[in-house]
């Protein structure tokens, strides 16, 4: 089985590690990984600016990069509904462009719901002591009705203490630009998040997107909060 | 429609840093609880969801022929009917029906339309007294205020606030408890009720089949304004049709479980036609007032059209994150959340609210819980695209944020640019990073650090470790 790495640009320029996971991970369950090297961003900022153009242009040349791919990958909810979700809407109007579109999000995944669903495993072998909470990302819940994928996942690592997080399923406030144009708004929604990671008791935060968790993590640390957060392919890398 | 969204920014500022208004808004969670459990022990839920969309698709996609049915059966009921295209036609319909009855007092209904059209201050410039009848319209009408939330018009307000109100509007100074509070608002208002020439209402469902009006509502005053005054005006948006009484059957049973976790609320008022001769009660003379407003070029817009859906029932306000943080009265408009952010800028144009589709996360929240599915999440995306492309009224962005956009996308086409636009950065960020992250951004991006940290970019990238481990 071929995977083609949709790495994401947060993850290639600020969380590499988190990449490095997904590799040695799908590599231990049996997948042959490559790196499309001419991948960039998926356009997703753009779209939700309202630059569908711009968004469009980008979307042909992720669409031309990954079309030959058996499988694409990408830790990230929220990347992975642009492809999957968004790309096929983009291309409402264009049939050509709208089949390729459709082809390529039947193949594209996210990282935690291929590993349960396309390649079958829960239990990756995985070991973590400590209390983990793990925090539902707003576009894989609800773009790609993910539900319960990372949980099952989770609870296949030995050692783990999995503490639930009040109101698991809110938005951390990220919002991609929204985060910046509407600080207030945003750090208020953060907040709530922040306070409910605090009484959950949890060391370690994980979640499906680094989207969320360097804003979860932007607030910790501004906080000198105890805990700290992971990517959930980090934390199932760790073996004992 | 007035709207006052212009200082969105400034006013959800104050918003978040009112301590008051966010532990009020906290009480709206209880709301989706309760909803929630409703729910799940509905064994056939989701497909009555399912259902209540189909109906609304199917109203809206012929609703010509529909609103021709109910006004046939209003009038061979002996209602009579009016049609108002704009706001201004509506109000000038009801001044007319009080002038021409001597009308001199009118009791409201709670209604979002009559809001929508500002008909208590075109009552009162008119010299007639307009009381609001719900307690929650009643306590934001002695507050010279507007409702912050579809449902619960005064969720902004505490017990206290209400005390000081009471004593200061209605002199009774020193109520504690939300009875007492509610003991006085229920003798101030029978009075009214007693007295009043006309009862105004809105209509959560025109029945098109029988010519039925129908209210939804908890504390009964809807029914005393229906039937206690000579005359009864009910306002309704055209998309209120529902086509049969078996359509409404499943429409009630999703509207109170969304609205307030309820199974059914407390009064369900069916009004078809005035009141007939040997008739106990009812109102003497029946108006029904079917208002466009914009409503017609919502539904001309094949991606805005099921925003028509909308039951008004508030479930999205309450599960939203960000309506959460900054309550009604921030989005400048008597439709506020996520509903609000996607008909605000539909009914009032696009320049006057062009905050609206942007403040969200696009979480999806609301479009979970709306008992109709409405997909605000997408219709809030296609406005950030009319606001972008400039198909709005001729307003855009500024051209900064287009030229930012336009170097940024061309970045991306080439990866090694794109490289270096992280690369070059990630190289001089050395002396600004405090413990391994960066406490102060320059520009735009400043608004993050304002409350965050942000991450360091690393010091290699994924591709750079890709390549050198090939």
């Amino acid at each position: 089985m071929k995977v083609s790495l949709f790495i994401t640009c947060l993850v290639d320029q600020f969380f590499p590690e988190v990449g490095m996971s997904v590799v040695s991970l799908l590599r231990r369950l049996g997948a042959e990984v490559d790196f499309p090297p001419d991948q960039t961003c998926c356009g997703q900022p753009a779209f939700n600016s309202g630059f569908s153009s711009e968004a469009r242009d980008l979307a042909k040349r992720f669409i031309a990069i990954f079309e030959n791919s058996e499988y694409v990958v990408a830790p990230s909810g929220s990347c992975t509904s642009m492809v999957r979700v968004f790309y096929p809407e983009l291309f409402r109007d264009d049939p050509d462009w709208h089949e390729r579109a459709e082809s390529l999000a039947s193949r594209t995944y996210e990282f935690t719901e291929f590993v349960v669903n396309v390649l079958g495993v829960e239990d990756v072998g995985a070991a973590y002591h400590g209390k983990v909470a793990l925090h539902q990302s707003c576009h894989l819940l609800r773009e790609l009705n993910v539900r319960t994928e990372p949980q099952r996942l989770l609870r296949s690592v030995k050692g783990i203490e999995l503490v639930e997080l009040e109101r698991a399923e809110a938005c951390c406030g990220f919002g991609g630009l929204f985060s910046i144009k509407y600080p207030h708004i945003s750090g208020g929604i953060l907040q709530d998040k922040l306070d409910s990671i605090e009484k959950s008791g949890a060391a370690v935060v994980v979640a499906s997107d680094v989207g969320c968790l360097m804003h979860i993590a932007g607030g910790l640390s501004r906080q000198s909060a105890a805990a700290t957060t992971m990517h959930i392919a980090e934390l199932l890398a760790k073996q004992k | 429609m007035h709207v006052n969204s212009e200082s969105f920014i400034q006013d959800s500022t104050v918003a978040v840093q009112n301590k008051t208004l966010q532990t009020r808004l906290r009480v709206l969670t209880g709301f989706t609880v309760k909803r929630n459990l409703l729910f799940a022990e509905l064994p056939d839920g989701e497909a009555l969801r399912d259902r209540a969309r189909e109906i609304k698709e199917e109203t809206i996609g012929n609703l010509d022929s529909y609103l021709t049915q109910l006004e046939e059966n209003v009038v061979r009921l002996g209602g009579t009917v009016h049609w108002a295209r704009t706001g201004n036609e509506a109000r000038a319909i009801v001044l007319e029906l009080a002038r021409k009855n001597n009308v001199q007092r009118v009791v409201k209904a709670k209604s979002m339309v009559t809001e929508e059209i500002e008909l208590n201050e075109a009552l009162e410039q008119a010299g007639i007294e307009a009381v609001e009848t719900d307690l929650g319209e009643y306590i934001v009408q002695l507050a010279h205020e507007k409702p912050s939330h579809i449902l619960a018009p005064a969720v902004h307000k505490s017990k206290g606030d209400i005390s000081e109100l009471f004593a200061d509007k209605l002199g009774v100074a020193n109520l504690k408890e939300a009875e007492e509070m509610t003991v006085v608002a229920r003798k101030r208002l029978r009075e009214k009720f007693l007295t009043a020439d006309m009862g105004v209402t809105g209509a959560n469902f025109g029945v098109a089949e029988t010519g039925t009006i129908v209210l939804v509502e908890n504390e009964g005053n809807i029914r005393l304004s229906t039937s206690l005054p000579r005359i009864h005006v009910a306002l309704m948006g055209i998309e209120k049709l529902v086509p049969s009484l078996d359509d409404l059957a499943v429409f009630l049973k999703i509207l109170a479980r969304s609205a307030s976790g309820q199974k059914m609320s407390s009064y369900v008022s069916l009004i078809t036609g005035a009141r007939r001769a040997g008739e106990a009660d009812g109102a003497g003379e029946f108006h029904l007032i079917i208002l466009d407003n914009g409503r017609t070029r919502i539904l001309a817009d094949e991606e805005m059209r099921e925003s028509l859906y909308c039951l008004r029932c508030g479930a999205c306000l309450n599960v939203c994150p960000v309506y959460q943080k900054i309550g009604g009265h921030a989005y400048g408009s008597v439709y506020s959340g996520p509903i609000g952010s996607i008909i605000t800028p539909a009914f009032a144009g696009l320049e006057k609210s062009k905050d609206l589709p942007f403040a969200s996360t696009l979480c999806g929240a609301c479009r979970e819980i709306c008992p109709v599915r409405i997909d605000i999440p997408r219709i809030l995306l296609k406005l950030r695209s009319d606001w972008a492309e400039g198909k709005h009224d001729n307003a855009g962005p500024p051209l900064l944020e287009k030229v930012a956009i336009k170097l940024w996308a061309f970045a991306m086409r080439h990866r090694i640019i794109y490289n270096l636009v992280f690369r070059m950065p990630a190289f001089l960020q050395g002396p600004l990073l405090e413990d391994g992250k960066l406490k102060r951004l320059p520009f735009t991006l400043g608004g993050w650090t304002q409350n965050r940290d942000f991450p360091a970019l690393a010091r290699r990238s994924f591709r750079s470790m890709w390549s050198d481990e090939k």
